[in-house]
């Protein structure tokens, strides 16, 4: 007799082949796999506004007169920008920015006082990153109004002549990333997490609750497959699924949207393979709790809809409040996102990406745990 | 306990929201045995066939399959056992070929090819090797689930109403094949609401209500409830029925067929409240009882269903 094993290969591979097989002949799934992304692609590839606040702004700051200090005081009095920190370090801003720690970074050159004073209207440079463009505008727009009145009020006594007429100083908004302010930029590659929550999710938990609903899961309990086999053997299928699917995005992002492909798309596929295995464990824990392949539908919509709207997907991350932004972090599609915007918009690498990746695996540690956890071993 | 029994479970008992379903069973099932499993719909059956495979745990009690555990070392008893759920419970959209090969590597037989075209031979299931399972007509898929059984050459099969809504030929046909598995030394404990396959059987034990009522062969159990039976054939025999239902010594009148059985224990008693009606129009016959009759009678004791 065999010896009794923990995990079997062979038993793994049957479960794959054998998941593989279903998939093929069961039509309307294998047509939902494709036609969501084309349907998301062709209905979300045109923008959602709205105005967010209290985007983190960095200083760096050159020259420190009464002026500057005004401007930065309308800054701190706004809603708009959260002053978070000053540097004085070329490579450091750029990282700030890159990271995604901030939106803004406010440069005011060595001098501006008074070159001001003297009429010479220099300039002052408002970076923004906008690979999420509806971050940016209002934010940028109100900075124009704000600061050009902050230095209005300390034009007074003699120096009033100086705030008559043409602005005294110039102020340059440079959109790092996306300099068009093009909202299908942002919104596509955020499609690619989308897309892949929304099938990888349903398509799991359908997976296993119909092998409940169709009474083959008795059948295999009797079996000697051990969990771990199911659910892996469940799960590979589905992340090449779920490859085939971001390989189907990126063509059309690249040929039909003209979106840029600034990163590595090797380090993008390897950086999702964590996210579509947490999701594939969101499902998986939601068969094992569903009765059905409704409720397993329904509880698949629970994670859906906070993941798209919570995540920065629908509305700017910093536009949402508080709490919100909480909840945001925990879900995957969250720092997902930040990821494939990192690396398609922003050119990041690896270390670029490590702060938002270590979350996902977190999440897909406890799915994958909680699933295991559930999956009952017997009919009780 | 007998320690070559395949099968001995000792007062095992199971209870879902606190109703009992299966209450201290025990019994043994001893090798190459063909163990008919009969009682009402609801008689703990299922439960007691799931809790063999480690499907379910039992409550109380204990029990041994194939000298393992059933509680514990249920692992060990998986690979050695084929079990068949009452429900057909193979995929509908793989084909015949597809689900035993499925089976095979889960099992992890070897020299699957062979085996799988060995075991569809055998069953006969050849011609339909490539069509999808869910296509197949009813007899067919239970011969395919059996096929799914066998292929890893179990020591004992649990087959849950293997025959439910199967045709008498079909029928015929899968219990020639259990009794060629039988010779083999092939041990199967097999639930059923059928009489003919009850007969069949080389022992039964007849649960209601989630109690072991009787056990033994078919003659030991027509024996151990005691009855005399008489059986009537004719015409009106509802009407003779009316009539015999309240005499002394008549416990059971079931119209079986084209004939009216009446019986009870005592059967000099039976014996002389029938006598006035031997005279009358119908055809009279003092007979063994039949199983039938054995289980209606066992079934109204003990106030089933």
């Amino acid at each position: 007799m065999a010896k009794f094993e923990w995990f079997s290969l062979h038993r793994f591979f049957a479960m794959v082949s054998k998941e593989f097989v279903q998939m093929r002949r069961d039509r309307l799934t294998f047509a939902m796999m494709v036609g969501i992304p084309i349907i998301q692609l062709v209905l979300f590839g045109f923008a959602i506004n709205s105005d967010p606040r209290h985007l983190p702004t960095a200083l760096r700051l050159a020259d420190d007169g009464p002026f500057v200090r005004a401007i930065i005081a309308a800054m701190r009095s706004s809603e708009y920008f959260d002053i978070v920190g000053a540097t004085q370090d070329e490579a450091e801003t750029q990282q700030l920015v890159d990271h995604g720690r901030v939106q803004f970074v406010l440069n005011i050159p060595s001098d501006f006082e008074r070159q001001l004073l003297r009429g010479e209207r220099p300039a002052l440079l408002l970076e923004a990153d906008a690979a999420d463009p509806a971050a940016v505008g209002p934010a940028a727009n109100a900075f124009r109004i704000l600061a050009a009145a902050a230095v209005d009020r300390e034009l007074r006594g003699g120096l009033s002549p100086l705030a008559s007429g043409v602005s005294p100083f110039e102020i340059r908004v440079q959109q790092r990333f996306n300099p068009e302010a093009v909202t299908r930029y942002n919104i596509v590659p955020g499609l690619m997490g989308v897309v892949l929550t929304m099938t990888m999710v349903i398509v799991t938990a359908l997976a296993v609750t119909r092998e409940r609903e169709r009474g083959t899961m008795e059948n295999l309990l009797a079996t000697p497959v051990r969990p771990l086999e199911v659910m892996l053997g469940k799960l590979v299928p589905y992340v090449l699924v779920g490859y085939v699917q971001m390989f189907f995005i990126l063509l059309v992002a690249a040929l039909l949207f003209r979106i840029p492909l600034v990163g590595s798309p090797v380090l993008l596929l390897l950086a999702s393979l964590p996210f579509i295995a947490a999701n594939l464990g969101v499902g998986l824990t939601f068969s094992t709790l569903a009765r059905n392949q409704l409720q397993a539908m329904q509880m698949s919509f629970f994670f859906f809809l906070p993941s798209m709207i919570l995540s920065g997907f629908m509305f700017p991350f910093r536009g949402m409040p508080y709490w919100a932004q909480r909840i945001g972090e925990i879900l995957p599609l969250t720092h997902y996102l930040r990821i494939v915007r990192g690396i398609l918009l922003k050119g990041n690498t690896l270390c670029d990406i490590l702060p938002h990746l270590w979350p996902i695996l977190v999440f897909l540690m406890v799915a994958l745990g909680l699933g295991l956890l559930r999956y009952r071993r017997t009919l009780d | 306990m007998n320690a070559s029994a395949v099968i001995s479970v000792d007062r095992l008992t199971k209870a879902f929201v606190g109703k009992v379903v299966v209450n201290a069973l025990s019994l043994e099932v001893q090798p190459g045995e063909i163990f008919g499993f009969l009682g009402p719909n609801g008689s703990g059956k299922t439960t007691f066939i799931r809790m063999l495979c480690g499907l379910l745990r039992p409550d109380s009690g204990s029990g041994r399959c194939l000298g393992f555990d059933i509680s514990s070392e249920s692992a060990q008893i998986r690979p050695r056992i084929g079990y068949m759920a009452q429900r057909f419970s193979l995929y509908e959209d793989l084909s015949v070929r597809e689900n035993l090969q499925f089976m095979g590597r889960l099992y992890g037989v070897a020299d699957r090819q062979n085996r799988v075209a060995a075991t569809l031979n055998r069953l006969r299931l050849t011609p339909y090797a490539e069509q999808l399972a869910g296509t197949l007509s009813g007899g067919w898929k239970q011969r395919l689930a059996l096929a799914c059984c066998l292929l890893h050459e179990p020591r004992l099969l649990l087959l849950d109403e293997p025959t439910a809504g199967v045709d008498p030929q079909a029928r015929l046909e899968f219990w020639a094949d259990l009794y060629d598995l039988s010779t083999q030394g092939v041990t199967t404990l097999v639930s059923t609401h059928y009489m003919d396959e009850a007969e069949r059987c080389h022992r039964l034990a007849y649960l209601s209500a989630g109690y072991l009522l009787a056990s033994g062969t078919a003659a030991e159990m027509v024996q151990s409830t005691g009855l005399s039976s008489w059986a009537a054939s004719g015409s009106d025999l509802s009407q003779l029925a009316a009539e015999l239902h309240t005499l002394p010594g008549v416990e059971q009148v079931v119209p079986l067929g084209s004939t009216l059985h009446v019986s009870g224990r005592d059967g000099q008693l039976l014996a002389q409240s029938l006598s006035p009606f031997r005279n009358g129009p119908h055809h009279w016959e003092e007979h063994s009882p039949t199983l039938e009759e054995v289980f209606i009678f066992l079934m109204r004791q003990s106030g089933g269903r």
